[in-house]
């Protein structure tokens, strides 16, 4: 882990707390690869990394935050959302980004995604989904398929996984993709493209678990999820997101499905207060994604 | 410094007391605010719904109080000063924020305007009987500032007291207010802005690469940056040392968590506040804050055209408790009489902090109305001719 010290500085270096490596993760897991194309996202997109906060929850993914060198926010359990709320509306100068796992965001923190993606509140959410309670050792998730077996669901899994993108495009979200950590390079494509949006974006990444998910299933190691992502994985963009369910070892559709605008929440706001109170209201500072005079209107979707 | 004009409504109103605590959440400078609608306190986001646009501030009615009580410390550490509202249940929801709050040292004011509990208990209706959670109710070790108006005026004045304290000792303060000083309406005189101090965040001086967010200061209080500034902060509620950064090992959880629990206990004879009325030569004192304060005085009258001398001790602040005041009075007097809208909490802390010098009779009433206060009276007569 430590072989850096010696080698030509990484590009990425800057974005990490070196001072903190080796992370927790496991061998073969798929966070430090979403870390990995985040970082070179960061890298080469024009974003200034001084206004850039991450927020996460608990859980794996949740120590993301503390792993990179911006101002790192690592919350309670399921409401990294909330509290990016918070912070995004108190300085919409800000670049926030949620980043933490499925368990985190769409099981204890499910309430807080639908109504932040509802309000398009101008914040960013990563979520790194790999089907399991990693941290606590092995717990059936939100999305964990059937009938795969967990520590608390020993026979098997039997409830319907959600489906992500779904959930966000019906809760309003501008911008929904979806890839795997096999796929570094679209990824991180898809990061850039989500820092230059506005509004609530969404970044599913379907990451591996050697650790507690395959090996409990028999489903080998690192490198076999990264044979499965490649053989299984099938790029259709703008594919109708009530069809990306994912089921035991199925077929993973990726790509970007939804890219569209919608008036954030700042937006309607000001919108909204200058409608009503005219001259007295001071319309409120919207952030660097917004234009200058930016219409706050519904535009086609790119 | 002083406040900030914008938010201050100079004048003589006439107020209930969940809008003088609006308006004194502007006066301290609070502009941001996230809650979620719960009787009796809900008159205050209402208001805060309506000025906040004018004067620059964010108000958000969240998805529920969890929401809430972690919106504002997000908005904390964008530079904001921020308040969370609610009661009994919302409170409960909202207690692992405390903690939160608690452990990154997060400035923030949650206002709990106290109704009948268990559960669902009596939602239009007073009661006191969330003193305790306030003090424990997250978990693990923590301190946090506690106070209780009696009155609108003091819903006003108490809560740019209780900003003041979250920014100087950075902890999170609650206003346990009761739905009798929430909903009752008297005078409220608001005094002009450069007549009210308000205390700045503590922020650093210090240069990135120099500051460590969470090394205490003489007082054993850190200075403060937010996010934005360059200083990549690392906040986190697990157990982190001085840059922030997670250790887990019994030595930095004694290192953080005394620390936590001292900038508080150390300095409560800076904190505590409390009003004493007879106290000097009485037999009897009367230990009792928010609107059983009020109601204890018609007692203490009642009581006094019987011969006997009644003092009053109120509590204003709640957490810390006056510990030394308490034992000082235990050794002069008869008895300690308590009444309170619960079945025993404060009266608890009575009888610690008196260490077996004098009775403690605890006056307890379920809530949904304030105590008749023939009983209080009468228990004060009581714990006279106990001892005499």
């Amino acid at each position: 882990m430590h072989v850096m010290a010696n080698k030509p500085e990484n590009p990425v270096n800057p974005h990490l707390r070196l001072d903190r490596m080796p992370s927790i993760w496991c061998p073969g897991c798929g966070i430090g690869t979403s870390v990995n194309c985040f970082t070179r996202a960061i890298t080469q997109s024009k974003i200034d990394v001084q206004k850039l906060s991450i927020v996460s929850g608990i859980g794996c993914t949740g120590r993301v935050s503390g792993y990179l060198n911006f101002d790192s926010f690592h919350t309670t359990h399921g409401r990294p959302i909330p509290f990016a709320t918070g912070l995004k509306l108190a300085n919409p100068d800000l670049h926030v980004v949620v980043y933490s796992g499925e368990g985190d965001l769409i099981a204890i923190g499910g309430n807080h995604f639908i109504h932040a993606a509802r309000r398009n509140v101008d914040i960013l959410v990563v979520c790194v989904n790999n089907f399991v309670y990693g941290m606590t050792g092995g717990q059936v998730s939100p999305t964990s398929p059937e009938p795969a077996s967990f520590t608390t669901a020993p026979y098997g899994q039997f409830e319907e996984p959600f489906n992500l993108p779904y959930l966000a495009d019906s809760c309003g979200a501008v911008y929904v993709a979806r890839w795997t950590t096999f796929h570094v390079r679209q990824l991180a494509k898809s990061m850039r493209e989500a820092f230059g949006k506005k509004g609530f974006r969404f970044i599913e990444i379907i990451a591996p678990c050697p650790t507690l998910y395959q090996r409990r299933n028999k489903l080998g190691d690192g490198l076999d999820a990264m044979k499965y992502y490649k053989e299984k994985s099938v790029v259709k963009n703008d594919a109708e997101t009530k069809s990306l369910t994912i089921d035991f070892q199925s077929e993973i559709t990726v790509g970007t499905f939804v890219n569209r605008e919608r008036p954030t929440f700042l937006e309607a706001m000001n919108t909204r207060f200058q409608k009503a109170l005219g001259d007295k209201y001071t319309p409120y500072p919207l952030g660097p994604n917004h234009q200058p005079k930016s219409q706050p209107q519904a535009q086609p979707s790119a | 410094m002083h406040a900030d004009p914008s938010g201050v409504l100079t004048g003589h109103h006439y107020l209930d007391g969940n809008h003088a605590a609006c308006e004194g959440a502007l006066a301290a400078g609070c502009r941001f605010a996230a809650g979620y609608p719960i009787t009796p306190s809900t008159e205050i986001v209402e208001r805060v719904a309506a000025r906040f646009p004018l004067i620059g501030g964010t108000f958000i009615q969240m998805e529920d109080e969890i929401a809430a009580s972690i919106a504002i410390q997000g908005a904390v550490w964008a530079g904001k000063k921020s308040m969370t509202v609610t009661s009994g249940p919302g409170f409960s929801l909202m207690m692992e924020h405390i903690g939160l709050a608690a452990m990154t040292e997060t400035p923030c004011v949650f206002f709990n305007v106290q109704r009948g509990g268990p559960s669902t208990g009596l939602p239009t209706l007073p009661g006191q009987a969330d003193m305790m959670q306030a003090r424990w109710g997250s978990h693990g070790d923590y301190e946090i500032i506690a106070l209780c108006p009696q009155s609108p005026q003091e819903c006003f004045d108490l809560t740019v007291d209780a900003f003041n304290l979250a920014e100087q000792w950075r902890v999170p303060v609650l206003m346990m207010m009761d739905e009798c000083v929430g909903h009752m309406t008297e005078r409220v005189i608001i005094p002009r802005a450069e007549a009210i101090e308000v205390t700045e965040r503590r922020w650093t001086k210090k240069q990135p690469g120099e500051y460590l967010p969470f090394e205490p200061g003489p007082d054993l209080v850190p200075e403060m940056a937010k996010a934005g500034d360059g200083y990549r902060l690392y906040v986190t509620g697990l157990t982190h040392d001085e840059r922030g950064y997670p250790v887990m090992n019994w030595k930095a959880q004694e290192k953080l968590v005394r620390r936590l629990v001292d900038k508080i206990r150390l300095a409560s004879d800076k904190i505590v506040r409390f009003e004493q009325e007879d106290t000097s030569d009485a037999e009897v004192v009367v230990v009792a804050y928010g609107i059983t304060a009020r109601v204890a005085r018609r007692a203490a009258e009642l009581a006094r055209r019987t011969g006997i001398k009644v003092g009053i001790l109120r509590l204003i602040v709640a957490w810390p408790f006056p510990e030394k005041q308490i034992l000082e009075l235990a050794r002069k007097i008869q008895s300690f009489v308590v009444p309170e809208l619960n079945y025993g909490q404060m009266v608890l802390e009575v009888e610690r902090a008196a260490h077996g010098k004098t009775n403690v009779v605890c006056v307890p009433h379920g809530g949904g109305e304030v105590h008749d206060p023939e009983v209080i009276a009468e228990a004060i007569i009581g714990a006279a001719k106990k001892r005499s």
